[in-house]
C-alpha cells in the first residue's frame, strides 16, 4: 500500500517534470515553426513515448531509492568499518571504470571523435586505424573515471578542500589546451560531460555521502560530494595527455 | 521489439556495476547485503525504468528535437536575406531562445540531477531545497547552450569561452559558502546524461551544418563542455541568494519590531 502511494506520488512528481519539455517543443512546433509535421514524425508515437518517458522516469527513481541508494550507502559503511583503504580504493577505481567503459554515449562519442581526428590527419583515415582509435579513447576515458572517483575518495578520507583540488584540475587543463593538438580540445573537453551516466551518479553520490557519514570528523555536506566533479575535470586531462602522447 | 534491444542495451550498461558491487560486497565486505529482495527489486526497476525511459525519448524526445533544430536554422525559416549580404549572428535569434529553453526543460526532467538533488536534501537538513537547485542548475545549463550556439555561428575557439568560464568560476567559489562548493561542483557534471546529451548533440550538429563556413564534424563539439560549467556558477549563486535572504530576514524582523 505504501509502496502504490508513493509510486503515484512519483508519477505525479515525474508529469511536473516533463510537462516544461512538452510545452517548449508544442510552443516551438505551433507557435514559432508553424509547419505540420513531416510524415516521419508520427503522432500516436509521440504520444505513447511520452508516456513511456513518465512510466520510466517513476520506476527509475522508485527504483534508485529502493536499491541503489541504500547498496551505496551500505558499501560505504561496510568499507568505512573495515577499515581496509586498499579495498576501498580498489572499488573507487573499479567502479569508476566499470561504468563508464560500456557506457553508450561515450560509444558513440568515441566513434565520433575518431572520424574527426582521422579528418584532421591526426590519423590514417581507414576504418581500422579509426576503430582502434575509437576503442583506446573509451579506455583512457573510463580509466581516467576510475582514477577520478579513487582520487575522490582519497580527498573524503583526508578531508581536503575540493575547490582547491579542482581549481588546479582547471590550470592543468587550460596548460594542457595550450600544447595539446587543437582536433582532440573538443573532443577532450566533451568526454568529460559524457562519462556520468544515469546509473553512475546515484551510486557514486551515495558511496560519498555514505562515506563522508560513516567517517568520524567528515561533514557529509563538504566531503560527501565532489566525486562527480572530479569524474567531469579528470577524463579531460586524460583525453588531452592522450592526444599530446599517444597519437 | 525495439524495447527488447534497448533492454537488453541497458541490462550490458547495468551488468557491469552489479558485477562489481555485488563482487565486492560478498567476496572482499563478505556479509549480507541489508534487506536484499528490496534491493533487487529496486536494481529491476532501475532497469525496466531506465529502458522505458530512453524508449520513449527515441519515440518522441530525439525525432522531435531532431525536428526543431533542423527547422529553426533552415535557411526558409530565418529572415528573408538581401541580395550577397552577410548574415548577422542575430539573425538566429529563435535558435538561441530555442536552445534557452529546450536546455531547461531537459535538465529539469534529467533523472541523475533528480538523484543529486533528493540526497542533496536529505543531507543538508531541509536547507538545500531540491526544487530550486534543480531549477538553478536549469538555468546555468540553458545558458551554456545558448552560449555554445552562439559560438557556432559565430564561430569563436570554445578555449576561451571555457576559460572565461573557469575564471567565473573561481571569482563564484571564492565568495560562496563554503557548504555549497562541493555540490556545484557535482551538479556540472550531472545535467550533462539521458537526456540532454543527445539533444543538444542534434542542436549543434543541425547548426553547424546548416552555417556555411561550419564543419558538423569541427564545430559539433563544445556544446557539453559549456553545459557543464555554468550551472556551477549559478549553483553556487543560489546558494549566495538563499544566504542573502537568510540574513535579511530576522533585519527585517527587527526594523518592523523597532517601528512599533
Amino acid at each position: 500500500m505504501d509502496f502504490a502511494f508513493s509510486l503515484i506520488r512519483q508519477m505525479r512528481d515525474s508529469l511536473r517534470d516533463l510537462a516544461p519539455v512538452v510545452l517548449v517543443i508544442g510552443f516551438f512546433q505551433l507557435v514559432v515553426v508553424q509547419q505540420p509535421l513531416p510524415p516521419s514524425v508520427d503522432l500516436l508515437d509521440l504520444i505513447t513515448g511520452l508516456i513511456f518517458v513518465v512510466i520510466g522516469l517513476t520506476l527509475f527513481i522508485q527504483g534508485l531509492q529502493l536499491g541503489l541508494f541504500p547498496v551505496g550507502e551500505g558499501l560505504a559503511e561496510a568499507f568505512a568499518r573495515k577499515g581496509s583503504v586498499f579495498w576501498l580504493l580498489l572499488f573507487s577505481f573499479a567502479l569508476g571504470f566499470g561504468s563508464t567503459v560500456a557506457e553508450p554515449a561515450l560509444i558513440a562519442v568515441a566513434a565520433k571523435a575518431s572520424e574527426v581526428v582521422a579528418e584532421g590527419g591526426l590519423i590514417a583515415n581507414t576504418p581500422e586505424v579509426q576503430d582502434a582509435f575509437a576503442f583506446k579513447l573509451r579506455m583512457v576515458v573510463a580509466a581516467s573515471v576510475g582514477t577520478a572517483v579513487m582520487l575522490g575518495v582519497i580527498r573524503i578520507l583526508k578531508g581536503w578542500p575540493l575547490h582547491f583540488m579542482i581549481i588546479g584540475g582547471y590550470v592543468i587543463v587550460l596548460l594542457l589546451t595550450l600544447v595539446a593538438p587543437s582536433e582532440i580540445v573538443g573532443i577532450a573537453y566533451d568526454s568529460g560531460g559524457v562519462t556520468t551516466s544515469t546509473i553512475t551518479v546515484p551510486l557514486v553520490t551515495a558511496l560519498g555521502v555514505g562515506l563522508a557519514t560513516a567517517i568520524k570528523g567528515r561533514n557529509p555536506m563538504l566531503d560527501g560530494f565532489g566525486l562527480i566533479a572530479f569524474a567531469s575535470v579528470m577524463p579531460i586531462i586524460f583525453v588531452l595527455a592522450y592526444g599530446l602522447l599517444g597519437i | 521489439m525495439q524495447f527488447l534491444n534497448i533492454l537488453f542495451d541497458t541490462l550490458l550498461d547495468i551488468i557491469p556495476i552489479a558485477a562489481i558491487i555485488f563482487g565486492f560486497q560478498y567476496l572482499v565486505i563478505r556479509k549480507k547485503v541489508k534487506r536484499l529482495p528490496q534491493v533487487l527489486i529496486g536494481f529491476v526497476l532501475v532497469l525496466i525504468g531506465l529502458s522505458f525511459f530512453l524508449l520513449g525519448l527515441e519515440q518522441a524526445l530525439f525525432p522531435m528535437g531532431n525536428l526543431m533544430a533542423e527547422q529553426l536554422s533552415s535557411e526558409s525559416f530565418l529572415p528573408s536575406l538581401a541580395e550577397g549580404a552577410q548574415r548577422h549572428w542575430s539573425d538566429y535569434y529563435w535558435i538561441y531562445i530555442f536552445a534557452f529553453a529546450i536546455g531547461a526543460s531537459t535538465t529539469i526532467a534529467e533523472p541523475s540531477l533528480i538523484a543529486v538533488s533528493i540526497k542533496a536534501g536529505e543531507i543538508s537538513g531541509g536547507t538545500i531545497n531540491p526544487f530550486m537547485l534543480r531549477i538553478s542548475v536549469a538555468l546555468g545549463m540553458a545558458f551554456g547552450i545558448t552560449l555554445g550556439t552562439w559560438r557556432i555561428v559565430m564561430g569563436l575557439p570554445l578555449q576561451w569561452l571555457v576559460l572565461g568560464a573557469y575564471i567565473l568560476v573561481i571569482i563564484q567559489t571564492l565568495r560562496s559558502p563554503k557548504s555549497i562548493i562541493p555540490l556545484a561542483f557535482d551538479s556540472g557534471g550531472v545535467t550533462t546524461s539521458t537526456i540532454t546529451v543527445p539533444i543538444i548533440a542534434a542542436l549543434g550538429l543541425g547548426l553547424a551544418s546548416s552555417i556555411p563556413g561550419r564543419s558538423p564534424v569541427m564545430d559539433g563539439f563544445g556544446m557539453i563542455a559549456l553545459a557543464c560549467l555554468f550551472p556551477i556558477i549559478t549553483v553556487m549563486g543560489y546558494a549566495q541568494l538563499a544566504e542573502w535572504l537568510e540574513k535579511r530576514k530576522p533585519k527585517n524582523k527587527a526594523a518592523v519590531s523597532s517601528d512599533r
